[in-house]
Order: structure tokens, then sequence, then C-alpha cells
């Protein structure tokens, strides 16, 4: 196996996850992206989505998260996401419960720009649900 | 002069204010830790925020720069954050910052500028009603809780609201930096327009950008000032029970001291008392 590249997972109350993993997949801005050793540098925001591990030093695991963004460079990815919940945590009423917030916000908007931001936060917290 | 009674009144009333302080003190030492913890666990993010929007700022420059990044241009109108705890009884620990904001502030009017005022905590909103009533913009209160996300947010939000209608030029916040638990010092940092730190070492690796710089930033920045306020909040409960710690315990230590004296001179007075019975029995039979 190539090189591993060294995760971290962070929310703004604490540490969640650092360790050495083969990929990781995250729910980019611009579509789903797997990261392995030696990706080039870059920078991304996150939509809401799950963050896949394979291959860390435990089990493969999963984790919903909430927006954020991910730096990225070829040894290290960081991920900073504004909520991130384990996937083991997450079913169909929490993802309910997101959805109507999201759709609160929509109605609560006052520019353009956060609206149009929610929006986009209950189409992809909708299609999760769909899929689940 | 003060009757054997009297004392030994004065004698409980200092104890059960002393098992109050030690009660508090035990209390402020178990609440230490958890806060502790919690503020060293949020530094991770607050770190690394830090980092990429210096990276992203170096290459984001010029008029297309954000506001929050760039700030207005002008440095007329300040917005002043103070962060203080919403109880007492931690020794100088809110006064300290108190005191700091005071003098921030008074600089800041002896310069001519227009200064408004936020408060979070009721200490800071209670001390510095008298003089700067009028300049309040918004207070908030802590709450009993341990500072969140929850709380941060709103007030962040109104910080960018304000910002963003153009109002202010330069925000500043204030408050404890929790360095060890016998330390907290209280300091002023800018938080609009950002602080961007400058790297001495060699260029900023070069970065892709998805979807681009300047969304990326306009996301991140607001982000930052929340990260900002929770970790300024977090720091300020972690000072706070130190303090509070640091105080009681110096309370309770005063209070044994008192008790010690007290009694001491309650005996001697009951001694005294006795001995004069006893030559007043003596002389009476020898009279006789």
């Amino acid at each position: 196996m190539a090189d591993k590249i060294s995760f971290e997972l962070v929310s703004p109350e604490r540490l969640l996850l650092s360790e050495e993993a083969d990929m990781v997949t995250l729910p980019g801005a611009e579509g789903d992206m797997g990261v392995m050793a030696g990706h080039m540098p870059l920078v991304t925001t996150l939509r809401p989505g799950v963050i896949d591990v394979k291959g860390g030093s435990q089990s493969d695991r999963r984790y919903f998260v909430l927006r954020g963004f991910a730096e990225v460079n070829p040894t290290k990815l960081t991920v900073l996401a504004e909520e991130a919940i384990p996937m083991a945590q997450v079913d169909a009423a929490v993802l309910d419960q997101r959805i109507r917030d999201a759709e609160e916000d929509i109605l609560q908007a006052k520019t353009e720009g956060i609206r149009a931001k929610a929006v986009e936060t209950a189409n992809s917290l909708k299609a999760m649900r769909a899929g689940l | 002069m003060a009757s054997v009674k009297d004392m030994r009144t004065r004698i409980g009333s200092v104890k059960s204010t002393q098992k109050i302080t030690k009660a508090l003190q035990m209390v402020a030492a178990a609440k230490l830790r958890r806060s502790q913890q919690a503020a060293e666990s949020a530094r991770p993010y607050a770190e690394r925020m830090t980092k990429v929007i210096a990276n992203l700022a170096a290459g984001v420059s010029g008029p297309s720069a954000p506001l929050l990044l760039a700030g207005t241009g002008k440095d007329q109108r300040h917005l002043v954050v103070v962060v203080t705890s919403d109880r007492g009884l931690a020794g100088g620990f809110n006064s300290g910052i108190v005191r700091l904001a005071r003098e921030h502030i008074a600089a800041l009017l002896g310069q001519g500028k227009d200064v408004k005022i936020i408060t979070v905590g009721r200490k800071a909103r209670d001390q510095l009603r008298r003089n700067f009533s009028a300049r309040f913009v918004a207070t908030y209160e802590v709450g009993l809780k341990a500072p969140n996300l929850e709380l941060a947010k709103p007030i962040a939000e109104k910080l960018l609201e304000l910002y963003l209608s153009g109002e202010y030029d330069v925000v500043t916040l204030v408050s404890s930096k929790y360095k060890s638990v016998v330390t907290q010092t209280p300091t002023a940092r800018r938080l609009i327009p950002a602080v961007v730190e400058t790297k001495a070492a060699g260029p900023a690796p070069f970065y892709e950008y998805e979807p681009d710089e300047e969304t990326i930033l306009a996301a991140l920045l607001p982000q930052n000032i929340t990260v900002q306020i929770l970790s300024a909040l977090l720091e300020n409960q972690a000072g706070f029970f130190a303090a509070q710690m640091t105080a009681m315990d110096n309370a309770t230590r005063n209070a044994g001291d008192l008790i010690n004296t007290l009694t001491i001179k309650m005996n001697r007075t009951r001694q005294a008392q006795i001995t004069k019975e006893l030559i007043e029995i003596i002389s009476g039979a020898s009279a006789l």
C-alpha cells in the first residue's frame, strides 16, 4: 500500500479524530473527492454530507458533517467542520430535524446570499435523507 | 470590651462563612478542570483556522479583498466587545477585564473616536453601565451552562450584521486570556478587520482553491469570528474558575486566621474573668 495520509477532523469544540488513513472521501463543494497521500495542495469548502475514512488505524469510519472546509496538502488533510457527528448516531430523525432547521433558515434569511446557502444545505440534506 | 458570649457568636459566624468559601473553592476546582479541558480542546480549530486564513489572505489583497479582512479603511467608529463572567466572588478577575476595557475606551475617546460597546456577561454590563450606558449596543449573559456554539453564534451574527451594515470601522474584543491557574491576563485584540499573521518562513505553499479564493474567504471569515468569540468565552470560563478557586482559597485561609485570633482573645477574656472572681473570693475570705 502507498503512503498513508494523516487526517484530522476538528470541530470548533474539540479535535474529533486524528489518525493515518489510506483514503478519505470528502463531500466537496463541487463534488465528492477522494483524498490520498500525495494529493496536490487544495482548500475547499464542504457541503453537508459524509466523510468516509478508509484504512485508518482503526476500522473504517464515517462522519456526517454539516458545512466546513478542508485543507489538503500532500501529507496532511485537515477538515474543519462546523459540526461533525459519527455516522452511527445519524438516523432519519436527526436528518429530518436538520432539514426543518434549514427550511426555517430559508424563511428567515435576510439576504439573498444567506438564502441561497440555506437552500443548498436543505437540498443536500434531503438528498442524504432519500439515500438513507 | 466584648463579652465572652459576643465573641463566641462572632467565631460561630466566621466559621460558617469559612464553610461556604471552602465549599465554593472545591466547586470551582472541580469545574476548573472541565472548563480548562474545553478551552484546550477548542484551540486546534482556532489555530488551523488562523493558519488557513493567513494563507488565503496572502493571495487575496487589494480592492477585491472582503470587508471583514480589509476593513473599511477608516479608523473612526469603534465597537468594543467586553467579555466577563456572570458571577463574582472571583477576586479581581472581572475588575481586571473591565479596567482594561475602560482604559481602552478612554484612550479611544481621548483620540476623538466614536465608541460603542457590546457586553457579554453580567459583570461587564453592571460595571460599565455607570459610565458608558449610553454607548451600549447590546448586552448578553453567559448563563449557567458551559459556553458552546449556541452561545457564541448569536453574538457573532449580531457583530457581523452591525459591521456589514457599515456602522463600524474596527471591532475589538476584550477578554481574559487563560495562561495558567495562577495567571489570567486581560487582553484586547482586534477582531475585525482580521489580524493576519505574516509568516517569516518562506513562501506560502501553492494551493488550489475550490470553488475560488473569494468564496472560501467569504465563508471562512464569519466563521472565524464565531470561533474567536467561542474561544474567548471558553478561556474566560476557565480563567474565571481559576480566579475563583484562588480567591476562595485565600478567603478560607483568612477566615481560619480570624478564628484563631478570636479564639485566643476569647480565652484570655474568660481567664481574666475567672482570675478576677478568684481574687474577689480570696480577698473576701482573708477579710473575715
